[in-house]
């Protein structure tokens, strides 16, 4: 302070303890208020007259064990040992026993495949996620339905449970993407031909629900073909999936382009670079980063959507377990059953979301334009 | 307007800005005219520039500066009348407007620098895809043109963690990358705070000392004074006139210019 010309910043000082630690953690968000207070002792009230009981019906009056119905006759917490008994056919559905070993091969490749991308750094990251992408929905595909290099066929009929539904999601996921990045593309083009063409698409396919999407292609689409000509009812399944889940895919991908500020595609055009390589280096990679809560939101939805083909016959996970519920022979299982086909997609769901997040935090470049 | 940085500034920083402008004429516009829509934004544009030459284009705001030098790399389209760059017309021809926009580089208000790529990345980016040219010599080059702006300690930064000056010279290497025969720079200054304009423009005016061929749209009359061969006064989508920076400021023919001036160097 010796020169009173020159500006010299006050020392910093360490917070007061009313403003920082545990204490004022709670403080600031659990008791800011008089509502709040009443909240958390409400919340607390809930979740001591609901918690126990939970626990004990789950955990401390179940039985898991035994090998029939007759195991559960005297509990009165949670019958696991259906789910443990019926848990291949939940996994596998109707897909021959003796083959099931392909479907383990496939899900651990699908874990080799997607566990790296979870991963900060994992070397050929990118190219284990192209293989996914590319090749591994091939082999999946003839690895499950053999008929080459002497694996008996299965018909795709008998597949089914946690298996099917993957196979359903995985190819639509995979497929929907960019065939929902053309459609937004299309919209936004300048030749009014290629627009409309995308145009009228995305608002058949948007508008009108999946069920009848799914009932059009396994039941309508069988009559319109000439006789003799028939293909797989997976394929068509898939088919109307990927068509619809595009639809929405393009929409969710088109707010993103249009989020993209003018400023970038001149910058892109001055540069040369073009309608092609503008769109593949500057645009989209901004666009589909901006959206991509929106774009996981579709894969959420797509992942459940799945369980709509049991109306066409298709037995996923759920219809497993709603078809091994209704069995008398164990009476009423449907609580345990539920539970668990809600936790397998709320696995997967959750995995999802997951991703998605790790995947905004990583792409994150420092401050907003 | 003041005059934020003054044209002695500029000569006591720059002594070497004596230059040769070529006999080549580098851009000719004949008549040209554009619409949009319904409004008349360019009327009968006659504009012939040399290569080397230093063009600064003034003129109150809606005056269709901006517009007329986006025609020149085609990120506007003219109606009638023709543009030639560098030997090759601007037509709807696709092959043409790539082949002139690889020889055209473009500064812009908002410098739109790509906010996902790095610094080093943003201005790879296009040697690498429109130049195909192997990474190390874009690199390499790169890391020139950063060096020259003096920002290569940021090359590794992403855009959004710099500051708008500092974006500005990035945005400037991006466009030298190119090699470019010909820069364009929309109001380079317009969006940065006074303490940063000086950085961009001394970048600007080192580029003129080499000898590139400028066209400038600016309201930075210091610059205009101390770099320009020739200032062009545009109003209502016309260029009312045209002349050397000594007689454009001393003796400005037109009434519309004078006023002009009157306005922007009256503070």
């Amino acid at each position: 302070m010796a020169d009173p010309d020159r500006f010299t910043p006050l020392p910093a000082q360490a917070p007061p303890s009313s403003s920082a630690g545990p204490l004022a953690w709670v403080r600031a968000n659990l008791l800011s208020s008089p509502l709040n207070v009443a909240m958390t002792l409400g919340v607390l009230y809930l979740l001591v007259s609901i918690v126990p009981g939970i626990i004990d019906w789950a955990i401390l009056k179940a039985t898991v064990s035994g090998d029939g119905p007759n195991a559960c006759d005297a509990t009165e917490g949670a019958c696991w040992t259906f789910i443990r008994l019926r848990f291949d056919f939940f996994i596998y559905g109707f897909y021959p026993e003796p083959e099931r070993w392909r479907v383990d091969v496939v899900l651990g490749l699908l874990l080799l495949v997607v566990g790296p991308q979870f991963l900060s750094r994992f070397p050929g990251k990118k190219w284990i996620g192209l293989f996914g992408l590319t090749a591994f929905p091939l082999i999946v595909a003839m690895l499950l339905m053999g008929g080459l290099f002497g694996l008996p066929e299965v018909e795709t009929g008998k597949w089914g449970g946690l298996m099917l539904t993957l196979v359903l999601s995985y190819v639509g996921i995979v497929a929907a993407l960019p065939i929902g990045v053309a459609l937004a593309l299309g919209r936004r083009s300048t030749m009014p031909v290629i627009r409309a063409i995308c145009v009228i698409f995305i608002e058949i396919w948007r508008g009108v629900p999946l069920i009848s999407v799914l009932f059009m292609a396994s039941v309508m689409l069988p009559l319109f073909l000439p006789e003799g000509v028939n293909f797989d009812k997976l394929l068509r399944a898939l088919i109307g999936i990927i068509m619809f889940q595009s639809a929405y895919m393009a929409e969710v991908v088109r707010g993103g382009l249009q989020g993209i500020p003018k400023g970038q595609y001149e910058a892109a055009d001055a540069l040369g670079l073009g309608y092609w390589k503008g769109m593949g280096l500057v645009i989209l990679p901004q666009a589909l980063k901006m959206v991509i809560p929106g774009i996981v939101n579709t894969f959420i939805a797509l992942f459940k959507d799945t369980t709509l083909v049991l109306i066409i016959g298709l037995l996923d996970v759920l219809a497993t377990v709603q078809a091994s519920i209704v069995d008398p022979a164990w009476g009423n299982v449907a609580t345990e059953g539920y539970l668990f086909a809600a936790f397998c997609f709320w696995v997967f769901c959750f995995g999802m979301s997951r991703y998605s997040q790790s995947l905004e935090r990583k792409l994150h470049t420092g401050h907003k334009r | 307007m003041s005059e934020t940085v003054s044209a002695d500034e500029i000569k006591a920083r720059h002594p070497h800005l004596e230059h040769e402008v070529g006999r080549q004429p580098m851009i000719e516009i004949r008549r040209m005219n554009k619409w949009y829509g319904e409004f008349h934004v360019l009327r009968d544009i006659n504009l012939t520039v040399h290569q080397g030459e230093r063009i600064v284009i003034c003129g109150p705001s809606g005056s269709g500066k901006s517009t007329m030098i986006r025609c020149i790399n085609r990120l506007e389209e003219h109606q009638r009348g023709t543009i030639i760059v560098d030997g090759v017309e601007l037509t709807h021809d696709v092959k043409n407007i790539e082949k002139v926009r690889r020889e055209v580089g473009m500064v812009f208000q908002h410098f739109n620098l790509f906010p996902h790529l790095t610094v080093l990345e943003n201005c790879c980016l296009a040697p690498i895809w429109v130049r195909k040219e192997p990474r190390h010599e874009a690199e390499a080059r790169a890391m020139h043109y950063l060096e020259r702006v003096r920002i290569p300690e940021q090359a590794k930064k992403y855009p959004g963690q710099l500051s708008g000056g500092q974006q500005q010279r990035v945005a400037i290497a991006r466009s030298l990358c190119m090699q470019p025969r010909i820069m364009l720079f929309d109001e380079p200054t317009s969006a940065l705070d006074p303490e940063m304009i000086k950085e961009v423009l001394d970048t600007m005016v080192q580029l003129a000392e080499e000898g590139m061929t400028m066209l400038c749209v600016t309201h930075e009359m210091g610059f205009a004074k101390t770099v320009a061969d020739r200032v062009i006064f545009m109003d209502q989508g016309q260029i009312v006139e045209e002349n050397n920076p000594h007689d454009f400021f001393n003796n400005p023919r037109n009434e519309r210019t004078q006023l002009f001036l009157s306005q922007i160097l009256a503070h």
